[in-house]
């Protein structure tokens, strides 16, 4: 280490903590005011990015769970800075702070929105989707010219806009959650179809010549084989269709809903400038999604112990 | 084109089955406007009926086709009912957005791969991100970039850009440590500088990658637009066109608008694999 280097996390702190004295103490008029917020929120930055810099070359096997960690404190700190600072209205940022304490307050209203949007309507959607489109993928395996009909036209359904269909699904199916459910439906259906068509072809010619000197039926390869070869292929889209299933099911919630649900309550609470609690059920929905994909992740670990990429 | 008969098919069984539901969707107004006229109707009378409704629940295929047709071709482009119109608006924001998306994108990936604490730091957020709803908060940054004063374009191109952004970066940082050790050994021993092995190997090697997450990131950027669309109040863009349709019930209204966005979408991701094409074809990495 250099000692121009070993200087420099010196200098930060020495302006963080000169910055933070004179902004106190200063007159709130004074000219060199806003100069000296916006320096005290630059040197807590590079104070934070110098530590995560030295944490991140010293190679220890915590780093990668802390580095990020400090990543994102420092982001939540800055943020919580800055708007107590320049004094940002609460109906434009409302401060970190600020949300936990809605987040804390309003927890009934949370969790009924949450089994509304998630349990409700993105889950069962999930479920009938995903079933639908590994059952529809198993048929139309037996028929290679099924397979070049279906795959462009899923692939090319798969890139299109889907969530445009919400509102006429909200139109057939009421605003409660039957719906959303119908919406996720069809969200998850084609990348799920696509990856699982994928997957059941992932067998090779030997271990299916193989299956055959056994004298397996159809099913017996089907169920021993195939089925477990294509389960890092159907993961895959799972994975993809978790965030899907949320998106629609919050985005269809925008065309019309009961009183509760995490979409209606940001549309409603947009409506009121009510930041706070939109960013609480954003908060809500960024926690439920990562949590979705990991459970999957977690499942896909346990069924795809054998695949090249589980092995560690 | 050995596929082109199967999808072909496909399209075909798909407009049928279309046709089936719309009829049998569609009788029950039919079956109750006679009834209420006290007359009585036997099929034959009803399904013609189904097929040319004002608002049907489910619009057959050729009455979008004559909506999308009239919304293209059957106004003056600056008219409020033109698709062209409001396809533009959308088209426009998408673009924007997702210029600065990718490009923000790019660079963010080549700080990562060349910045351990940045890597370490940066990179699980940016994969965590994409289990994140983020689409959840468009509303929101439409309403409060309003009440600061930035309307029109921006704030929906900031969304298309925000919704671009995370998938490029992922795919980004993926393609330019896609060089084995190998390769990157073997300019070591040429003694190539920095920026040479960039510009010569990593940044070459990244093409297939940066394709296949720019296609995500267009399409992803598509719907950041139109959903940043609807909470303005149905102003204009596809978005206004599917949100007004809905509050007055003009199903035809939505079906053109959804048939016009995904069309936009298919010529933009399109787009995309034909500068793929032409990219990997000349760099030889395409037989």
């Amino acid at each position: 280490m250099t000692a121009r280097q070993k200087l420099l996390p010196g200098i930060l702190g020495f302006m963080f903590a000169a910055t933070l004295v004179a902004v106190n103490w200063l007159d709130a008029a004074h000219p060199a005011l806003p100069l000296l917020k916006v320096l005290n929120l630059l040197s807590l930055w590079g104070t934070a990015w110098y530590m995560n810099v030295a944490l991140a070359n010293a190679g220890h096997p915590a780093a990668r769970f802390v580095v990020p960690a400090v990543f994102g404190l420092t982001l939540l700190l800055l943020w919580e800075r800055a708007v107590g600072l320049f004094g940002i209205s609460p109906v434009i940022l409302p401060a970190p702070s600020v949300i936990w304490v809605q987040i804390v307050t309003s927890l009934p209203t949370l969790w009924a929105d949450f089994v509304q949007t998630f349990v409700k309507g993105a889950l069962s959607g999930y479920a009938i989707g995903c079933g639908a489109a590994v059952a529809v993928a198993v048929l139309i395996d037996r028929s290679p010219f099924l397979q070049r009909g279906l795959l462009p036209v899923g692939n090319f359904v798969a890139a299109l806009p889907i969530v445009g269909i919400a509102p006429i699904m909200v139109m057939w199916f009421g605003f409660d959650w039957h719906s959303k459910a119908a919406v996720v439906v069809i969200m998850v259906f084609f990348p799920v179809l696509v990856n699982m068509v994928a997957g059941l072809k992932a067998t090779d010619h030997m271990q299916r010549d193989l299956m055959a000197t056994y004298g397996a039926s159809y099913w017996q390869t089907l169920l021993k084989l195939r089925l477990p070869a294509a389960m890092p292929f159907l993961f895959n889209g799972l994975k993809i269709a978790t965030t899907l299933a949320l998106i629609g099911a919050i985005v269809a919630e925008f065309f019309g809903s009961p009183i509760v649900g995490m979409g209606f309550r940001i549309t409603a609470e947009i409506g009121r400038l009510g930041l706070p609690m939109i960013w609480a059920e954003i908060t809500v929905a960024a926690l439920a999604g990562s949590a979705f994909y990991g459970v999957v992740a977690l499942i896909e670990k346990r069924v795809t112990f054998w695949h090249p990429s589980q092995r560690h | 084109m050995r596929n082109l008969l199967p999808i072909l098919t496909v399209l075909l069984v798909i407009t049928g089955l279309w046709y089936l539901a719309a009829m049998r969707m569609n009788a029950t107004w039919v079956y109750d406007q006679a009834a209420r006229a006290g007359q009585v109707v036997t099929l034959a009378d009803v399904l013609p009926q189904t097929l040319n409704q004002e608002r049907p629940v489910l619009p057959a295929p050729h009455q979008v086709a004559k909506g999308l047709w009239e919304g293209v071709a059957g106004q003056k482009v600056t008219s409020k009912r033109s698709l062209v119109y409001h396809g533009w608006i959308t088209l426009s924001a998408t673009l924007l957005g997702f210029a600065f998306g990718s490009a923000a994108g790019i660079l963010l990936a080549v700080g990562i791969v060349y910045n351990r604490a940045m890597d370490m730091s940066v990179m699980p957020w940016a994969i965590a991100s994409q289990t994140i709803p983020i689409l959840a908060i468009a509303p929101m940054i439409i309403v409060v970039l309003n009440s600061m004063g930035v309307t029109g374009l921006v704030p929906k191109a900031i969304i298309s850009a925000y919704l671009s952004f995370f998938p490029v970066v992922v795919g980004m940082v993926k393609g330019l440590r896609s060089p084995d050790a190998m390769q990157l050994d073997l300019l070591r021993t040429y003694s190539a500088s920095g920026l040479a092995t960039f510009g010569k190997l990593r940044l070459p090697s990244s093409m297939p990658y940066l394709f296949a997450s720019l296609k995500v990131g267009v399409a992803a950027s598509l719907v950041g637009t139109i959903v940043g669309e609807l909470p303005t109040g149905a102003v204009a863009g596809l978005g206004s066109r599917l949100l007004s349709g809905s509050y007055y019930g003009q199903t035809v209204q939505i079906w053109a608008a959804l048939f016009a966005a995904a069309l936009l979408a298919a010529s933009l991701v399109g787009i995309i694999g034909m500068i793929e094409r032409m990219t990997l074809k000349r760099m030889g990495l395409l037989r």
